[in-house]
């Protein structure tokens, strides 16, 4: 039953915040230093989440086996490949590296 | 504004991004994103939740770090509302992708709160990344479409595999998350203001994230975005006084 409160109030809460985003009145955008923040926020965030999805092991740092997926995807997006190999070079890499003991 | 986005629809045109080509990437997303769905069940079920339970959570939050974060919290014996606390405050990005989104889309009113349930990383990476507003609601509504479809089967087969896959990291699934989001961010770092603005998230979010509760480290490092604005507007607001310093 807990599981179920937790799903309940986690899913009305995302799904809140995500509409909030749509119905603030676009007159509180108008103003560039808004425009310019809220253009930067994104890459602020997909850069933290992926730093922590690579290195963070709960409240650890550690440097695993998908630090090495990771360079893989890096090396594929400066080689301009299509989005899913990008994907699939860290997902290979990163299982490569953990079966030879990485 | 109107004649700005008709301007922008004609050099789009001009540029070669055809709907096709905006197609082709909002479902290169889409079905990458869709496809790692996959790991979300196996992962849930490996936590404890249910198969409803699993499913629930894709269909109604639809947010997967979130979702990783409330299977992962529960797992580890948290209180129900912690565990949701920690899931909530990773979702709060969500909403600033909806501030860039609401006026790039410019959705009727009444369309709103169906289109919210989509506004997640993905769309919105998609869709500001395309030149006009015909391109940027295309890609809004391919990437979400294709991604809340695949997202949720996957997570269906997930559950349902998860006994039969065994370990997930054994097979690099836990690298398709990071991944995606180095493959969403890479077009947006531009100029210098953007790469500083990602160095210092990636400083504060991992430097952060040993002393602060899940979830409250990445809303941390969104400060980055502020915090350069602010260092360039007071660089550049003051040329009289640097002036007059290397004067002396």
């Amino acid at each position: 039953m807990s599981t179920w409160i937790a799903i309940g109030v986690t899913a009305l809460g995302c799904y809140a915040v995500k509409l909030a985003g749509l119905l603030v009145p676009a007159g509180a955008l108008e103003r560039p230093l808004v425009r310019r923040l809220a253009a930067l926020l994104p890459a602020a965030l997909l850069a933290a989440l992926t730093a922590q999805q690579t290195f963070a092991d709960g409240h650890a740092l550690v440097l695993d086996a998908r630090a090495a997926g990771l360079a893989a995807a890096a090396l594929a997006l400066v080689l301009r490949a299509p989005f899913l190999l990008v994907v699939a070079a860290a997902v290979v890499v990163t299982a490569g590296v953990r079966a030879i003991g990485g | 504004m109107a004649e700005q986005t008709a301007l922008a629809d004609i050099r789009a045109g001009d540029r070669g991004k055809p709907d096709a080509a905006v197609v082709r990437d909002a479902l290169g997303v889409g079905v990458a994103v869709g496809l790692s769905g996959f790991a979300f069940g196996v992962t849930s079920a490996g936590s404890g939740l249910t198969l409803p339970q699993t499913c629930a959570l894709s269909l109604l939050v639809f947010t997967g770090a979130s979702q990783f974060a409330l299977v992962g919290a529960l797992a580890a014996g948290g209180n129900p509302l912690t565990a949701a606390a920690g899931a909530f405050f990773l979702g709060v990005r969500n909403a600033f992708y909806g501030l860039r989104l609401s006026q790039l889309l410019a959705l009727p009113r009444a369309v709103r709160p169906f289109a919210a349930q989509w506004v997640i990383d993905e769309t919105a990476a998609v869709s500001l990344a395309q030149p006009g507003r015909r391109g940027a609601r295309l890609g809004f509504a391919v990437t979400g479409l294709s991604l809340y479809v695949l997202w949720n089967l996957t997570t269906l087969l997930g559950a349902l595999g998860a006994k039969a896959i065994g370990d997930t990291g054994a097979w690099g699934l836990d690298a398709a998350g990071p991944a995606v989001f180095l493959a969403l961010l890479a077009p947006m770092l531009r100029t210098t203001t953007e790469r500083a603005v990602a160095g210092l998230a990636v400083l504060l979010g991992l430097g952060l994230l040993p002393v602060l509760p899940a979830g409250v480290p990445v809303l941390v490092a969104a400060l980055a975005a502020p915090a350069v604005l602010w260092a360039q507007g007071r660089r550049t607001s003051r040329p009289d006084s640097s002036a007059q310093e290397e004067a002396r």
